[in-house]
């Protein structure tokens, strides 16, 4: 199950939802708000979703995982809203029978999470200034047109 | 033809656009004219090269036809985690 939340995550209870008498490994990641990013002090977060297909994203990737990895369970919940430095962004969660495809499977988790679910992320700078992570002009992919193009 | 689709923005674009969505009735055939028309009247920064769209809360080809009624959001790269 994956989940977005615009409440604050409890890992406790979250492992619990995982709890199964055949799995003899939980591994379980936490994504927390860094003071620095590329350099800069970064005071605060905004987390923003576009809720049903993040969802719809995040399930598919929980199911892919299953299929890739001998693992009994996987969870995942991210959150939205305004975070504090410190704040837990993103929990996930795997249950399995031995640790090799549960540390396995819960990288996968997150590296497609970040890579796929339709998340925003807004930093705002100890200087003030604010920007949208992955949305500058001149990001991956990004094609410069000359002006008046 | 003409049709009425409604548009989400978020992020970079609810901001650019000043809205969180709106309903915008159009001559465009596919979701990519649309965003670029939608650019080039709103000064959207990122192209659609950079962008994923999504039609009725599933992903979708840009150049796939729009239909009266769509529910657009235009995808900007994610970050989460």
């Amino acid at each position: 199950m994956f989940r977005i939340s615009s409440e604050p995550l409890d890992p406790a209870a979250l492992q619990r939802e995982l709890r199964d008498i055949r799995a003899g490994a939980c591994a379980a990641f936490e994504g927390w708000v860094r003071n620095r990013n590329d350099g800069q002090p970064v005071r605060a977060l905004d987390y923003e979703a576009y809720v049903p297909l993040a969802e719809k994203e995040g399930g598919r990737i929980l199911a892919e995982a299953r299929e890739k990895f001998a693992i009994l369970g996987a969870r995942c919940v991210h959150r939205i809203g305004s975070l504090a430095l410190g704040d837990l962004a993103i929990w996930v969660g795997v249950a399995a029978e031995h640790r090799g495809p549960a540390f396995e499977a819960c990288r996968y988790i997150v590296d497609e999470a970040k890579a796929r679910v339709p998340i925003w992320k807004k930093e705002h700078y100890a200087d003030g200034a604010t920007a949208w992570i992955n949305c500058a002009t001149r990001g991956p992919g990004a094609q410069e047109k000359p002006p008046g193009l | 033809m003409s049709k009425t689709v409604e548009v989400q923005y978020f992020a970079i674009l609810r901001e650019q656009r000043g809205l969180a969505q709106e309903k915008i009735t159009t001559d465009a055939g596919t979701a990519a004219q649309l965003y670029d028309a939608l650019r080039a009247q709103h000064g959207f920064t990122l192209e659609s090269s950079r962008l994923r769209v999504a039609v009725n809360d599933e992903f979708a080809p840009w150049p796939a036809p729009l239909r009266d009624g769509d529910r657009l959001v235009f995808i900007p790269p994610v970050a989460g985690g």
